[in-house]
C-alpha cells in the first residue's frame, strides 16, 4: 500500500514538473512568434482574409451570381462597393466569394501535397532505389513549367474544383517531396541516427519517429509556399479558362470578365488583383517569418 | 569455453567496396571479452578502431562492406542472425556509446523520451514504467534532479550530461556488453575522469563486458584490464594492462608510450615522434604493415608479413623482431 502511495505521488511529481516545463516552454514560443513581425503581418492579413471568406453570407448584400443588367458596369458606390461587372453583378460579392475558393483550394492543396511530399521525401531519402525512381518521376514532372502542366491536366480531366486542386497537387507534390528528400538526407546522415540504429530501431521508428520530426520546420516553410503558389495557379488557370468554370467567383475568373473592359472599368481588375496580391504576399510573410522562427541557424530566431 | 567469454571475435576482416577497388579496413582481428573485463582498443586515427566496433554492431553500409571471419557473442555468430535478430540485439545485449555527445541525440525529442524509447522497445515495457526507468537511469548516471531533466531537450543540457544521457541509452536495458567508442574525447579532463569512474561502477554492478575504444593511453591505463593495440586494420600487440606499460613489445607500441610526456621527464626534451605517416589503407605495405615507419625492419619485415604470435600466456605480439627487442630491454 505505502508502495503504491509512493509511485503514485512520484508520478504526480513527474507531470507536475513535465506541466511547468511545458508552460514555460508555451509562453516562450508565443513570445518569440509575437517577436516576429513577418508573422504577425502576414498572420493578421491572412486572418481577416479568411474571416472576409467565412462570414461571405453575412458581409454581403448580394449574391454573387445576381444579374442586375440595369447596373451594368457600374462604379464603386455605396450599395456596389466595388462596383459591379459587364453582367451587373457585384464585384464585392464575387470577391469576398471568390476568397473562399482561393483560400479552399490553396489550404487543400498545401495539406495534400504535404502528405504526399513527406512521404515520397522520406522514403526515397531512407531507400536509395526507391530514391532513383521516384526522383526521376518528379524529373519528369518538374520538367514541365508549372502552368503549363496544369493546364494540360485540366485539359485532360475538364474544368471543375475539385480537378483544380488534382492537378495543383500533381504539379506541387515532387517539389516539396524534393525539398523534405534533401533535408531528411542530411538528417539520415547526423549521429543520433547512427545512434538509433546501434538501439536496434527498426526502419519505420527512424523514418517517423528521427527523422520527420527533425524536418518539419523545412516542411511547414515550403507548405506555406505551396499555399501561395498554388493560389496564384489557380487564379491564372481560371484567367486562362482552365480553371474553375464560368459563373463561379474566383479572382481569376473576375480579372477573366474584366480583361475585355479594363480601360473602361478599372474596379473589375483592381479589387481581385489587390485580394490576390494580399493573399500570396500574407502567405509569403508567414512563411518566412516561420522559416526564421524555425530555424536556429538564422539570427533572427534568438529573440 | 565458449561460456566464458562473452565475445569472441575471431579472424575478422571487414572489406568495402569504393571506386578504387576494395579496402580491407579490418583485417584478421581476433581478440576476446570475457564478462566483466574492460578491454582497451588503441591506435592512431584510421587504424580501424571503430570500424571494428561497427562490425560488431554491424552498423556500416550493408550494400557496400563485406564481412569475414566470425562475431561470437554469447556463442552465436552474429555475423549470420538476419536484420530483425540483429535488432533485437542492438541496444538490448549489446549497447554502444558513441564518440560525440553533441551530435548523438536527436534535437526535437526530449531526453526522456529518448531513454525511454530504447526501453519500450526491447522490453515492452508501458510509457509510463519506461519514463520511470529512463529517470532512474539517469539518477544511476549521476544526473542531479532526473525528474526534471527527463523533460528537457537535448540542447537544453550540457556535454557531460549528454554523455551521461547517452550512457543511460545505452544501459538502459542492461546490456551483457557495452561498446565505448572513445566516450570521452568530447569531454573535459574532470568530466572525463567521472565518466569513466561511471562505466567502471556500472560495469561492477551490472557485470558487463566493456569494449573501450580511444586513442588516449592514460584512459586505457585507469580502466582497461587488457589491451588490444592496433595498427593499419591489425591487431599488433595485446597483454594485459600493466605488462603492456612496463613492457612494450612491438615497436609500435613502444613508440606509442614513448610519446606520451611524462610528468617527471626532462622538460627541454622534445616528446618522441613515430616518423612518418599511417599509410593508406589503398597501399598496404607489403611485408609487416609497421615495417615503413619502425627503426628495427630489415629485408624480412618489408617482404613477409609476420602472424600474431603467443609470446606467453598475457601477451601476444605480430613483429618479427620482438625477442631481439626483448633482450636489448633487459641489457640495458
Amino acid at each position: 500500500m505505502n508502495t503504491i502511495n509512493e509511485v503514485i505521488i512520484k508520478s504526480d511529481t513527474l507531470s507536475q514538473n513535465k506541466k511547468e516545463l511545458s508552460i514555460e516552454r508555451r509562453a516562450l514560443f508565443i513570445r518569440r512568434v509575437l517577436a516576429n513581425k513577418m508573422i504577425v503581418t502576414g498572420g493578421v492579413i491572412l486572418f481577416f482574409i479568411s474571416l472576409i471568406a467565412l462570414f461571405a453570407p453575412v458581409i454581403t448584400q448580394f449574391s454573387p451570381y445576381e444579374l442586375e443588367s440595369t447596373n451594368r458596369l457600374k462604379a464603386p458606390s455605396a450599395t456596389h462597393w466595388f462596383g459591379t461587372d459587364n453582367f451587373g453583378r457585384d464585384i464585392f460579392s464575387r470577391v469576398v466569394y471568390g476568397a473562399r475558393v482561393s483560400l479552399v483550394i490553396g489550404i487543400s492543396v498545401a495539406l495534400i501535397t504535404a502528405v504526399i511530399g513527406l512521404f515520397l521525401g522520406l522514403y526515397s531519402a531512407y531507400y536509395r532505389k526507391l530514391d532513383h525512381v521516384l526522383m526521376r518521376f518528379a524529373d519528369g514532372l518538374m520538367a514541365f513549367p508549372s502552368i503549363l502542366l496544369a493546364i494540360a491536366i485540366m485539359a485532360v480531366m475538364g474544368p471543375k474544383a475539385i480537378n483544380v486542386v488534382i492537378a495543383l497537387v500533381i504539379v506541387e507534390s515532387p517539389v516539396v517531396a524534393r525539398v523534405v528528400r534533401s533535408a531528411a538526407l542530411v538528417i539520415k546522415e547526423q549521429t543520433y541516427i547512427e545512434a538509433m540504429k546501434a538501439q536496434g530501431a527498426s526502419a519505420w521508428r527512424i523514418i517517423w519517429g528521427h527523422i520527420a520530426p527533425n524536418i518539419l520546420p523545412s516542411l511547414i516553410v515550403q507548405i506555406t509556399y505551396v499555399f501561395s503558389v498554388s493560389m496564384i495557379i489557380e487564379a491564372a488557370l481560371s484567367f486562362l479558362g482552365a480553371g474553375i468554370p464560368a459563373p463561379s467567383p474566383s479572382w481569376g475568373n473576375i480579372l477573366f470578365d474584366g480583361k475585355s473592359v479594363i480601360y473602361s472599368a478599372w474596379w473589375m481588375t483592381v479589387f481581385p488583383g489587390a485580394f490576390l496580391l494580399l493573399a500570396v504576399l500574407s502567405s509569403n510573410l508567414l512563411g518566412d517569418g516561420i522559416r526564421d522562427l524555425l530555424d536556429p541557424h538564422s539570427n533572427k530566431a534568438n529573440k | 569455453m565458449s561460456s566464458t567469454h562473452l565475445l569472441e571475435v575471431n579472424n575478422l576482416k571487414t572489406t568495402f567496396s569504393t571506386e578504387k577497388g576494395p579496402i580491407t579496413a579490418v583485417d584478421d582481428v581476433t581478440f576476446i571479452v570475457k564478462a566483466g573485463e574492460v578491454l582497451g582498443i588503441v591506435g592512431e586515427s584510421g587504424c580501424g578502431k571503430s570500424v571494428t566496433s561497427e562490425s560488431i554492431m554491424r552498423l556500416l553500409n550493408e550494400r557496400s562492406t563485406k564481412y569475414e571471419g566470425e562475431v561470437l557473442f554469447e556463442g552465436e555468430n552474429l555475423l549470420h542472425l538476419d536484420n530483425k535478430e540483429m535488432r533485437n540485439i542492438r541496444g538490448n545485449k549489446v549497447s554502444m556509446i558513441f564518440q560525440d555527445p553533441m551530435t548523438s541525440l536527436n534535437p526535437s525529442q526530449t531526453i526522456g523520451h529518448q531513454i525511454a524509447e530504447v526501453i519500450i522497445l526491447h522490453q515492452k515495457l508501458k510509457r509510463k514504467e519506461a519514463y520511470k526507468r529512463a529517470e532512474e537511469m539517469l539518477r544511476l548516471t549521476g544526473i542531479p534532479s532526473p525528474e526534471k531533466r527527463i523533460h528537457e531537450y537535448p540542447h537544453e543540457i550540457s556535454g557531460g550530461m549528454r554523455q551521461r544521457v547517452l550512457i543511460a541509452i545505452a544501459l538502459a536495458c542492461k546490456p551483457n556488453l557495452l561498446i565505448a567508442d572513445e566516450p570521452t574525447t568530447a569531454l573535459d579532463v574532470t568530466i572525463q575522469a567521472q565518466i569513466l569512474d561511471l562505466i567502471n561502477d556500472l560495469r561492477d554492478e551490472m557485470n558487463m563486458g566493456v569494449i573501450m575504444i580511444t586513442h588516449d593511453l592514460g584512459v586505457v591505463a585507469e580502466v582497461c584490464q587488457r589491451v588490444v593495440v592496433m595498427y593499419l586494420g591489425q591487431v599488433i600487440e595485446e597483454s594485459d594492462v600493466e605488462e603492456l606499460f612496463s613492457r612494450p613489445l612491438h615497436p609500435y607500441t613502444r613508440g606509442l608510450l614513448q610519446s606520451i610526456p611524462q610528468l617527471d621527464g626532462d622538460r627541454s626534451q622534445k616528446l618522441h615522434v613515430i616518423e612518418g605517416i599511417v599509410p593508406s589503407l589503398y597501399e598496404v605495405p607489403k611485408g609487416c604493415r609497421f615495417a615503413p615507419r619502425c627503426s628495427f625492419a630489415d629485408e624480412l619485415c618489408l617482404s613477409e608479413s609476420p602472424t600474431l604470435e603467443n609470446v606467453n600466456k598475457n601477451q601476444k605480439v605480430r613483429c618479427w623482431h620482438y625477442e631481439k627487442i626483448m633482450q636489448k630491454e633487459l641489457s640495458c
